[in-house]
């Protein structure tokens, strides 16, 4: 665990919460040897560890896409039409909350607010946010995504 | 060690740098902005041939809804600002600024430097920013620098009178500055409303040497970003507010949480945080005061209860965020056991404000139970989307209808979502309700964060009540059993009533169980819980009657919906047949057509694609 041993003499076990956040910084997950490892370190019992990794919203013990896409249902979204977009994502791409799509490379997560309220509905592509979405909108940026990322694979092989 | 001297030459540096000699296009680049698409419009004006004007960025202007923002500052002080800039558009700004012309397409209002300077030449119909509808209302107090300076240049925040107030501040014993505090009545901007003055002086008072400050940047209400907009727009007047805080009460040590959704703001306060220090600013000796403090950034992992202040400090200190019972309050027993103060991120932003100008100053703002402004974040079913920043008291008309323009489309009003979850609902007879902490009480609602989410005639009340249970059902931290249980049981009626399902005695046994979630939870989150059901039970009971009737006025509950094909219009053109999943229209060609009731699934596919207006949802 790289995450710790750069922070040796500050592992109090006060900093689980940063921690966990390097560990899936570094894994896109926290897996459970990680887990283990940590409890460990931090001299504390793993069942702390996990009640704390399981009570954030942030955390994922199970392995997530490389690429993330956050579609917020905070109440702006709601009000205008996230629902829509949740819907045609899934008939259209067959993407899902929590589970991963496209040979596991690609997660969907439905949050709850990402703060852009003023240009709902929202999603989040990486890091990357569109604003004024319409469910057609919302599938052509996820296909460009999936395009991207099949044609990396390809330059790759 | 920073002396005042050189903070007056980095202030002289920071008007340069906003000030240039050449002409300076400032692009907003808050998250807003860049979901608007400002990230390649900033692109267009750094590109290399444009090296005859300078770039620079800023944050939110809170005229969201004209996102990509973009001003021209230029070198006699004035400021024109053009709205909904793209890339082209953009360009064809630079064109007509290199032919030395003024480019008026998508010009929105001016402004200038010396507030007395008139309009060097005259554009017709374009109005100075306190004229213009969304602004003429508005009181932009902690905003001020929101969408000016630079965000990530400290000498910029200098140049705006940045860090004076904690020279002022140091200056003063703790106990003056808390008297000042408290005789300008800053309240809680984070939605209860507890005097900040009073807060401030139990810690003082309580005993023990190690204290702490903590921001409560963890804004969970969804519909709310304020605080996203002053940690990203203007990281420096939140750290002022707590260096300020913290030598008031005698913390040497502070946490800034931020929640997890939100990057930009953390990188935004890192960098401040680092600059801040290099200047001295923050660390030890600060101004050669003797008073040292240090402070940290702290992500939040994502939970809505951690906005409550006993589970944001458990967070903190690597637990679960469960909230504890007050008292001991953070004041007396809050960070690792010791005295603290959290105040929410809109609150300290006021502080160096405060200390500048004086508390008459700030009294003469606002109530006199609640002086000072609110900022608001208006969203949903209105024309201007943005962040709004009002003396309190200011009436929900104003906000929604003048500075919000109204619902969008000629679309009626409904009804206004104040305070997110916690809040509640108010209609329109409500509206001229002064914005203020005990009048929204009184109404039901709250002022919680100022999330304010504008519904109109197409948004079902039960059906919005039944989103905000969910919400709180899932967010219950599951320590106490009114509201573990007592929202899941909430939340299952109301997806009944929702779906069909509802049965007499629902809205009784609905009021019965919100009663008893308000009264018996531990913390905020439950007792306000309710909230949302509850007003829209009081305000439109009608609507929740006609569902258990088994019909839904707002036409929005699947269950409820009734779809018909108008065979005197119905043309048989086929569109909808296509377009149906289940094939459950029928009809020969050029000839009306019909929907089996049995096989329709409600999806509303056909009315999309019908282009004669022949099918009806009822």
């Amino acid at each position: 665990m790289k995450a710790m041993e750069q922070r040796q003499g500050a592992v109090s076990p006060s900093a689980l919460i940063p921690l966990l956040q390097e560990i899936q910084a570094r894994h896109g997950y926290l897996p459970e040897e990680g887990l283990r490892e940590l409890a460990k370190r931090l001299g504390i019992p793993v069942s702390r560890v996990y009640g704390v990794a399981t009570f954030y919203a942030q955390f994922s013990l199970n392995p997530r896409g490389e690429h993330l896409i956050r579609i917020c249902k905070g109440t702006a979204c709601h009000v205008q039409g996230a629902e829509a977009i949740i819907d045609r994502l899934k008939g259209e791409l067959g993407l899902e909350h929590g589970k991963p799509g496209f040979d596991g490379k690609v997660t969907l997560e439905v949050v709850r607010c990402v703060g852009c309220c003023s240009l709902a509905p929202v999603m989040m592509v990486d890091g990357v946010t569109y604003g004024r979405l319409s469910p057609q909108r919302a599938v052509e940026i996820v296909r460009t995504l999936v395009r991207n990322v099949n044609s990396e694979k390809a330059e790759g092989a | 060690m920073l002396t005042l001297k050189r903070l007056k030459e980095l202030k002289e540096e920071g008007l340069q740098s906003l000030w240039p000699s050449q002409i300076k296009f400032v692009v907003g680049l808050a998250s807003c902005g860049l979901a608007a698409g400002a990230g390649e419009v900033v692109r267009v004006f750094n590109a290399e041939d444009n090296q005859h004007v300078k770039t620079g960025q800023t944050g939110c202007l809170g005229l969201c809804y004209q996102e990509p923002l973009v001003e021209m500052r230029l070198p006699n002080g004035l400021r024109l600002f053009y709205g909904e800039v793209n890339p082209e558009h953009a360009k064809r700004i630079l064109e007509e600024v290199k032919n030395g012309e003024i480019p008026k397409e998508g010009l929105l209002f001016w402004d200038a430097r010396d507030k007395t300077q008139p309009l060097p030449f005259k554009i017709r119909g374009i109005p100075h920013i306190s004229q213009h509808p969304f602004y003429r209302k508005q009181k932009r107090l902690v905003l001020e620098n929101c969408g000016f300076i630079d965000p990530l240049n400290i000498k910029e925040y200098i140049a705006t009178g940045g860090y004076f107030a904690l020279v002022k501040a140091l200056e003063k014993a703790p106990e003056e500055i808390i008297e000042e505090v408290k005789r300008a009545g800053l309240r809680g901007r984070g939605g209860a409303g507890f005097p900040t003055g009073r807060k401030w002086e139990a810690c003082r008072k309580a005993p023990g040497s190690k204290k702490y400050v903590i921001c409560n940047g963890d804004e969970g209400d969804p519909g709310a970003y304020m605080d996203r907009s002053i940690m990203e727009g203007n990281p420096h007047a939140v750290i002022e507010g707590m260096i300020i805080g913290a030598y008031a009460v005698g913390a040497n040590e502070g946490y800034i949480y931020v929640r997890a959704e939100y990057p930009l703001a953390v990188k935004h306060l890192r960098l401040a945080i680092r600059q801040a220090e290099e200047l001295g600013l923050l660390g030890e000796n600060i101004l050669g005061s003797g008073f040292s403090f240090q402070l940290h950034v702290f992500e939040g992992a994502g939970a809505f209860v951690c906005g409550e202040e006993t589970a944001l400090i458990a967070s903190i200190e690597g637990k679960r965020g469960q909230p504890r019972p007050r008292p001991p309050f953070p004041v007396e027993k809050g960070l690792f056991g010791k005295p603290t103060v959290i105040n929410n991120v809109e609150t300290w932003a006021n502080i160096p404000h405060i200390i500048r100008n004086g508390a008459d100053w700030f009294r003469a703002i606002g109530t006199s139970r609640s002086p000072g402004t609110k900022i608001f974040s208006l969203t949903g079913k209105v024309r201007n989307t943005g962040l709004v920043e009002v003396p309190i008291g200011t009436t929900l008309r104003e906000l929604i209808f003048e500075i919000g323009g109204g619902p969008p489309e000629g679309k009626r009003f409904k009804a206004v979502q104040i305070g997110g979850p916690s809040g509640g609902c108010l209609p329109e007879e409500r509206l001229d309700l002064p914005i203020d902490y005990e009048s929204l009480t009184e109404a039901g609602a709250m002022m919680g964060s100022g999330g304010m989410v504008v519904v109109d005639e197409e948004t079902c009340m039960v059906e919005l009540a039944r989103f905000f249970l969910e919400f709180t059902q899932a967010e219950s931290c599951g320590q106490c059993p009114p509201c573990r249980l007592g929202t899941k049981r909430m939340l299952e009626i109301l997806t009944e009533i929702t779906e069909g399902r509802g049965r007499p005695g629902d809205l009784e046994l609905l009021e019965e169980l919100a009663q008893g979630v308000r009264d018996a939870s531990l913390c905020g989150l439950g007792r306000t819980a309710p909230n949302p059901v509850l007003t829209a039970l009081r305000y439109f009971r009608t609507e929740y009657e006609a569902h258990l009737a088994g019909k839904c006025p707002a036409k929005v509950c699947r269950n409820l919906l009734v779809y018909t094909i108008d065979e005197t219009i119905c043309v048989g053109c086929g569109l909808c047949v296509r377009a149906c999943p289940q094939g459950a229209i029928v009809g020969e060609k050029g000839k009306p057509h019909r929907i089996l009731v049995e096989r329709c699934i409600r999806c509303g596919a056909c009315v999309n694609v019908c282009v004669k207006g022949a099918l009806k949802k009822n």
